[in-house]
């Protein structure tokens, strides 16, 4: 049976950026473990024949024509911005010294 | 940071045989983002080509480009490929302040197409078949800006600044098999290519597939393995090499530093590495491990994508001659060799010679004009020929004027100046400049009898059988019709006069 380990949940949230204390590596582990176990018990009625599902309408090329449309001003834009500079989103430091 | 003694060359390809894998990416030239209305425009104030979806904000849906759609088709046409008859996007997942979303829309396992190839030609005409795994959609990232390091670089900043204009911009990411069997000509196989698939992009008209604007990206992935091994080595892959030369000069770099370190015992790190333009070599950026896990699945908010087939076929047959079968028919209209061509192709001028000999010009001429006095002005300003304020129109009507007669080559070149300084057309330019030949029987046949007068002691070595003598009357008719006569003319008339056979 699928299920989740505690080294894999503590990847995942180093993924997300999410920093986890020990206990709480326990208890999610715990958790995401039942959560993935319910979930797999889905593949135990669908059949060979029911394929993978990723959208759930029959649709398919929805498209739309390359036309311009307004944009918000660079205002607008930054309005949600913690920081900003040089009508720029400004971002801490991305890599240390070399 | 260690430096390798790089092997020699040939040393390196006497002992390993490179592998090659590159991956271009194409920005499109859609009026719009690949997945919002926002525009595209080259140069735009920072931030002011966004809007909810391209910034990733809560509630905002995409919706595909029509025209990203049909120009990624277009290009897997052009490259053989077959067309996926269904296929999605995915969500590539990665925390990095150049994608507002933290992921990137972009195609996984099914990419829209693959299985194709492109012959390029190699410069003594051998021709090279390059295999094509896929061609896949996605979206370019925004422009940062790296404040408070010594010379803009990421490492040392203190924070960086991010524009998302081009965020969202389309992007189709072109991807190679391992191209094994060029040996030592592997980096002039990935010149040609990329200068092959620049071409044929151009051709499709999908993107202007400009390098030095970023319109054009090649990372160049490579490995060494021993002669006669068939298992790849460990490769390196070099990320934006971003002109053809320096595409070259990256896998050549690569298979001498490789070579180095596999001779002297090493093993090679799977990395991504940096090239410098400055000297053509290449340093380590971060290794590759198991952080670069990006979970993609199949993007929720967008659905399918199914081209229908008569679509396709339709694309198919309005497909335009590819620039090979092009050059190869244009070389042998003009009737010039391999290496001429190359060279115009080299110059950026095929397509300017070919306006010229459609606007009424003989393609000699038009050849002259642009391989020559065009070149080397575009050159001297540092720009391309095309972006030269002279029209092939304009180009082609001195031509015309030098084969009635009118002009002379050194007035069709003041002409040429004149057009090129803004003068205005070429006839106002010879016009202005009073720069037609003097062809004025009369006129010329004065300044004739002066120039016999004036220099007695030469007409007389002349009519004494010196007929090599005629060109010092020569020059001295041109001077005093400052150029504006045809020299031919002019030497006839000088023999005429003094009874001398020519």
């Amino acid at each position: 049976m699928p299920g989740i380990t505690r080294e894999e949940v503590a990847h995942l949230a180093r993924l997300a950026r999410l920093e986890l204390k020990d206990e709480e590596l326990d208890h999610f582990a715990g958790q995401l473990d039942d959560i993935i176990g319910a979930v797999a018990r889905v593949s135990e009625v669908a059949d060979q024949d029911v394929p993978p599902t990723s959208h759930p309408l029959p649709l398919t090329n929805v498209m739309r024509a390359d036309e311009v449309r307004p944009s918000l001003t660079p205002e607008q834009a930054l309005s949600g911005a913690p920081a900003q500079e040089q009508q720029r989103f400004k971002v801490p430091q991305i890599l240390g010294e070399e | 940071m260690t430096v390798t003694e790089l092997v020699s060359y040939e040393d390196a390809l006497a002992t390993y045989d490179p592998v090659m894998g590159l991956e271009v990416h194409v920005e499109l030239g859609t009026k719009t983002k690949m997945f919002c209305g926002c525009a595209t425009t080259l140069g735009a104030d920072a931030n002011s080509q966004t809007c909810p979806t391209c910034l990733g904000l809560p509630g905002s849906l995409p919706v595909v480009n029509a025209i990203g759609i049909e120009s990624a088709i277009k290009i897997g046409l052009a490259l053989n490929c077959s067309i996926a008859e269904w296929c999605r996007f995915a969500r590539k997942n990665y925390f990095y302040p150049d994608m507002p979303k933290n992921f990137q829309t972009s195609q996984y396992d099914e990419p829209i197409a693959f299985d194709g190839y492109l012959d390029v030609q190699l410069e003594d005409g051998e021709v090279f078949r390059v295999q094509i795994e896929r061609a896949h959609m996605e979206e370019d990232t925004g422009k940062s800006t790296h404040v408070g390091g010594a010379t803009g670089r990421i490492h040392g900043a203190s924070h960086s600044l991010l524009d998302y204009n081009r965020a969202g911009i389309p992007l189709i990411e072109i991807v190679t098999k391992p191209i094994e069997g060029a040996g030592e000509r592997a980096p002039e196989v990935a010149k040609a290519y990329v200068a092959e698939l620049r071409e044929l992009i151009k051709a499709l008209n999908v993107s202007e597939a400009r390098m030095e604007m970023g319109q054009m990206r090649c990372d160049v992935n490579l490995s060494l393995r021993p002669k006669g091994v068939e298992k790849f080595g460990t490769r390196s892959e070099t990320k934006n090499v971003n002109s053809l030369r320096s595409v070259e000069r990256a896998a050549r770099f690569e298979i001498q530093r490789h070579a180095a370190v596999l001779s002297a015992g090493g093993t090679i790190i799977q990395e991504t590495r940096h090239f410098h333009e400055e000297d053509g070599s290449t340093t380590a950026g971060r290794i590759k491990d198991n952080a670069e896990d990006y979970r993609y699945f199949p993007e929720p908010d967008l659905v399918p994508v199914a081209p229908a087939r008569e679509w396709v076929e339709e694309l198919r047959a309005a497909l335009p001659e590819l620039p090979r079968v092009r050059r190869n028919r244009l070389r042998e209209e003009w009737g010039i060799s391999a290496h001429d061509m190359q060279s115009i192709l080299n110059a950026g001028a095929v397509d300017l010679i070919t306006a010229t000999v459609d606007a009424g010009a003989d393609s000699a001429s038009a050849r002259k004009w642009w391989m020559g006095e065009l070149a080397r002005r575009a050159n001297e300003d540092g720009v391309e020929p095309a972006a030269l304020p002279i029209t092939p129109e304009q180009v082609a009507r001195i031509t015309v004027l030098v084969a009635e007669g009118s002009l002379n080559d050194k007035l069709a070149r003041q002409t040429i100046e004149g057009v090129l300084a803004g003068e205005g057309d070429p006839d106002t330019v010879v016009d202005k400049r009073g720069l037609k030949v003097v062809s004025d029987e009369g006129a010329l046949g004065t300044a004739v009898d002066e120039a016999i007068e004036a220099n007695a002691a030469i007409a007389d070595k002349i009519r004494g059988g010196k007929v090599a003598a005629a060109g010092a009357l020569v020059g001295a008719v041109m001077k005093a019709t400052r150029g504006q006569a045809d020299a031919a003319r002019v030497r006839e008339l000088i023999l005429e006069k003094l009874g001398v056979e020519g």
